[in-house]
């Protein structure tokens, strides 16, 4: 499972990328492949600001879907446009064109929350 | 939690590098390269599953018949041997116990095939009914199932049974020598929708079987297939899951199975489905694509266009050869009308959805 040094992670198996005060979010290659073939990726959030824990999006694959959750509190200035069209790029490379937001982040005291690359690849076990 | 069971085939799914998730007790294969070019295979070529979870019982005697006759909606005495039927068990309450298929192996001896979540609670129901002595025997744990399906299964296969596979007609089995292993059941059936044969045999045979077969279909590109490419493809040919879309609490008359409910005889709950064929049933199982962007799920609410709920989906998913979300769905007869526009709720939103004819495909 490929979970790269350089991110940050939740336990909602998604991915931070941290860049000054803003972040870019997606799901893990852990989560997409628990997820399978990844159909839709609704996101109606651009614009708004959300807490930590919130719901910002969903992810549809033909078997299941999935919320997607806000790690941070901010406002999610960006949403990844490519992934509407090309939903199978978050089962590809999920950590690249599959990314999802770019959020402003409001409280940068909650990075230090998110979990390294190794405290993540131990949860997963 | 019970001990999880495993098919005799369970290493070969993990040295394949099978997702493997626990299914109605057994350790199953989900997925093994992924579900849509699984599904894509076994529509356009050939797909291998192992779906020996399955329960097999034999019935034997002078009154066997009379036993699957009591039990079974369709009528089982129009079968000569070598000849297949599917059917429903009704549960004496106007539900159903399980859905099976019936193969008449000789003069008074059947094998009754049964979803693996209902072996035991199927097997307890027929010994209940059984006041005619027949003899009853559970063949489960030692009979492994291969479902070879897509329109190349017959390329697939051939080189490795003398039995003109071409020739079969569906739901007629034959049984012979295959792959080197005598007294082989090949069965013209499936749960696909895109033809192609289910092999019955004994477990001891299982791996080679599986090799033997997964050799003859490299020419024609034969993949192994999981249960997630198994629901999608049933699920476009409109073909009812028990536990989803039939289960003791629905009829065979409301999930739209009157063809194999039959009152040329008489069986458990024969009067009271009659009565539904005649005066009507308040609700039915229809199929529905979605006209909006969304996927239908087991359990969402279906809703007319004053958001009054008026069913509950019981299958869905993004249908992999549209592209697109379809499903089956519980609604009140009177919305049931293929055309009628109706709404799905997903997540507080109204999406446009319209019943139609199954199969999707």
């Amino acid at each position: 499972m490929n979970i790269p040094s350089e991110l940050k992670y939740t336990s909602d198996h998604e991915w931070i990328k941290i860049d000054g005060d803003v972040v870019t979010i997606g799901i893990t290659d852990f989560a997409q492949s628990e997820l399978g073939d990844i159909v839709y990726v609704e996101i109606e959030t651009e614009g708004e600001t959300l807490n930590k824990g919130e719901v910002f999006g969903t992810v549809e694959a033909v078997k299941t879907v999935s919320d997607l959750f806000m790690p941070v509190t901010g406002e999610v200035i960006e949403i990844n446009t490519g992934i509407e069209s090309n939903p199978e790029s978050v089962n590809t490379a999920p950590y690249t064109d599959g990314w999802m937001i770019k959020v402003k982040i409001s409280d940068a005291s909650q990075l230090d929350e998110l979990l390294s690359a190794e405290a993540y690849q131990a949860e997963i076990g | 939690m019970e001990d999880l069971k495993y098919t005799a085939l369970n290493k070969v799914h993990i040295d394949l590098g099978a997702k493997m998730v626990p299914f109605a007790g057994y350790n199953m294969p989900l997925q093994y390269s992924g579900l849509t070019e699984e599904h894509n295979a076994v529509r356009n070529s050939v797909g291998m599953f192992d779906v020996s979870h399955m329960g097999e019982f034999i019935i034997k005697g002078s009154k066997a018949l009379d036993l699957i006759q009591k039990i079974s909606t369709n009528d089982a005495s129009v079968l000569v041997p070598g000849k297949i039927q599917y059917s429903c068990m009704p549960n004496g309450r106007g539900g159903i116990v399980d859905d099976l298929l019936i193969y008449m192996l000789s003069e008074n001896t059947y094998m009754l095939v049964v979803n693996a979540s209902n072996i035991q609670k199927d097997w307890d129901w027929i010994q209940s009914q059984n006041t005619f002595g027949a003899e009853m025997q559970d063949i489960s744990d030692r009979t492994s199932l291969l479902a070879i399906q897509g329109p190349k299964a017959v390329e697939a296969l051939q080189s490795l049974t003398d039995i003109n596979l071409a020739d079969m007609k569906y739901y007629t089995f034959e049984k012979g020598k295959f792959a080197g292993f005598d007294n082989v059941l090949i069965s013209a059936t499936g749960y696909t929708g895109s033809g192609g044969f289910e092999i019955y045999f004994e477990n001891e045979y299982a791996e080679k079987i599986w090799n033997a077969i997964m050799e003859a279909g490299r020419g024609v590109g034969i993949m192994p297939a999981g249960l997630g490419a198994r629901d999608t493809l049933r699920l476009e040919k409109g073909f009812c899951l028990y536990g989803n879309d039939i289960d003791d609490n629905t009829s065979p008359i409301e999930a739209g199975l009157g063809w194999v409910t039959k009152f040329t005889k008489d069986f458990v709950d024969a009067k009271l489905f009659k009565e539904q064929k005649e005066k009507g049933v308040a609700r039915k199982l229809v199929a529905f694509i979605m006209l909006d962007r969304g996927i239908p799920r087991k359990d969402y609410d279906l809703c007319d266009v004053d958001e009054n709920i008026i069913g509950k989906v019981t299958s869905g998913t993004s249908s992999p050869t549209l592209k697109n979300g379809i499903g089956l769905a519980y609604v009140a007869t009177e919305h049931a009308k293929v055309g009628t526009e109706i709404y799905l709720s997903v997540r507080g939103k109204q999406l446009k959805a319209q019943i139609v004819k199954p199969p999707f495909v």
